[in-house]
């Protein structure tokens, strides 16, 4: 847990009326677009628990789309985002499920990138604009988004980790948590570090190149 | 020097130490936490004023309509009322706080503080003081990193989420931070300020989070107003000498057994308080019906 900042109290700078309901919705979409490390050019959201019963007034699913677009939680365009979507040409649709939860705040993404590849994104919002993508590809993982993140899709293999925080430590980037994350041995598998420092985008071309063991890799700018 | 505290004893010990105000003991601890400088730092407050202070504007100015329709130009019209009975300190500051939360829930761009539930509370209060006593902008910052070391001792050792703890751990908490910024405004101790907190939090204990149809409007709204008043009344009274009996800690440690205690209706499910009544469930479906549409949009 992040040590609390003076900002995290007055703050953060959103536009309302909820920080689980529509910062922590704009969070969850800022990530996936990243997550999908190809512009968007259609969603599909499932909202689960409070998120389907109440997001009409709390504009959960304006929060979601604008924070596809790019758009930060505080961005005063949020709530004119399906506009803003139709004039990019990104296509949304939205369904709610009845279907039980762990939290109450969930929503589920299918996201189709410009070269047609999908992604599909589990995630939650915990409260006060703080959220967790808990499920990547059907994979089990948590992404906060706090902190500058790379995220690399790997071949579960042994030698991997060591590359790749080498590579980091060459080039002084300090490493404050990070998990791996697998379905089964030898299988798909995700690497999750979150780090002190930005991380400039040339590292997606480096880490690529490391091994043929390594599919996508992404950058998550601390959002 | 350690600028971490843990509880408001430990705040007030900081500051007797090293001769400091609850203001630099914060922007201190914000300096170690972020490598940045104490300049970086407070402008990066005086950005977040700058925002509360664009709300306050719209909110009194364009009488915002919240997302759901059950507010709008509350605060505008308060701020008309020719002869407030209350006076007009506190009616400004009450019709500020209401202006502020209804750009919340109109989807304006707001500075949650500590929630955006409450958001309205603590500059209400502090654009109030400042219209009457003429602080700039620079003191206001300080006032800010005051009300943000409350806030945080109570996020720390109690909760300021409705879901946890009802409403007094949002506007409660809100009314304790303007309060003790308040006190430290009019030239009021460190303790004074805590003091001044811990009376906040007490006069509002036990109030309930039961908003209607589950939106942050009716009784959000108005409960911002009664937060940013009684910040002024609790500076007030510590300001004109008289003692706060149970100490801060004490205080916020109450409050956050008091939160517990509540029933999960009582605790922003819409299911208790004047969230339950047959007008509330009738206008929750009224809202829901209107709004059963599945957002749908095609693009190009």
């Amino acid at each position: 847990m992040k040590t609390l900042s003076a900002f995290d109290v007055i703050g953060p700078s959103m536009v309302g009326p909820s920080s689980s309901h529509t910062a922590g919705a704009a969070r969850i979409g800022a990530v996936a677009r990243r997550l999908t490390g190809d512009d968007p050019v259609s969603a599909e959201f499932t909202l689960f628990g409070s998120f389907a019963h109440t997001y009409a007034g709390h504009g959960t699913d304006r929060a979601l789309v604008a924070g596809l677009l790019g758009l930060a939680p505080d961005d005063e365009r949020l709530p004119f985002s399906f506009e803003l979507a139709a004039q990019q040409g990104v296509s949304f649709r939205f369904r709610t499920s009845e279907a039980p939860t762990e939290h109450p705040n969930t929503v589920g993404i299918r996201l189709t990138g410009r070269t047609g590849a999908v992604t599909r994104i589990t995630a939650v919002s915990l409260g006060g604009g703080a959220i967790m993508i808990t499920q990547l590809q059907g994979v089990d993982v948590s992404i906060t988004g706090e902190y500058p993140t790379l995220m690399v899709e790997h071949k579960d293999q042994p030698g991997m980790i060591g590359e790749i925080t080498r590579l980091l430590g060459d080039r002084d980037i300090n490493i404050a948590f990070m998990r791996v994350f697998r379905h089964e041995r030898g299988g798909q598998a995700f690497m999750v570090i979150e780090t002190d420092h930005m991380i400039p985008p040339h590292i997606v071309q480096d880490v690529a190149s490391l091994s043929r063991g390594i599919g996508g890799v992404y950058i998550i700018e601390g959002v | 020097m350690n600028c971490q505290f843990i509880t408001g004893e430990n705040l007030l010990h900081l500051c007797e130490k090293h001769d400091l105000t609850i203001a630099e003991v914060m922007v201190r601890r914000e300096c170690e936490l972020s490598h940045r400088t104490a300049d970086e730092v407070r402008a990066q407050m005086a950005e977040r004023l700058a925002v509360m202070h664009s709300a306050l504007e719209k909110g009194l100015t364009q009488a915002p309509r919240s997302v759901g329709g059950l507010v709008e130009g509350q605060g505008k019209r308060l701020n008309n009322l020719p002869s407030p009975l209350m006076g007009g300190q506190a009616a400004y500051a009450a019709a500020a706080a209401m202006a502020i939360a209804e750009v919340n829930a109109a989807m304006g761009r707001i500075i949650a503080a500590p929630t955006a539930g409450s958001c309205g509370v603590l500059p209400g209060a502090l654009f109030s003081a400042a219209r009457s006593f003429g602080f700039d902008d620079a003191a206001l910052v300080e006032a800010l990193f005051v009300s943000a070391a409350v806030g945080l001792l109570i996020q720390t050792n109690a909760t300021v989420s409705g879901a946890e703890g009802g409403c007094q751990a949002e506007v409660g908490a809100a009314s304790a931070m303007a309060a003790a910024a308040l006190t430290f405004l009019q030239g009021g101790s460190a303790g004074a300020s805590l003091s001044a907190a811990a009376l906040a939090l007490q006069n509002l204990m036990g109030l309930v989070c039961d908003p209607v149809a589950g939106l942050v409007e009716v009784p959000c709204v108005n409960r911002n107003s009664i937060g940013a008043v009684n910040a002024l009344l609790s500076a007030d009274i510590v300001l004109s000498g008289t003692g706060v009996m149970i100490p801060f800690d004490e205080t916020v440690d109450a409050m956050y057994a008091v939160g517990c205690s509540l029933s999960p209706a009582l605790r922003e499910s819409a299911q208790g308080g004047i969230a339950a009544t047959p007008t509330a469930k009738a206008a929750e479906k009224s809202i829901f019906a209107a709004e059963q549409y599945i957002p749908e949009g095609l693009g190009r």
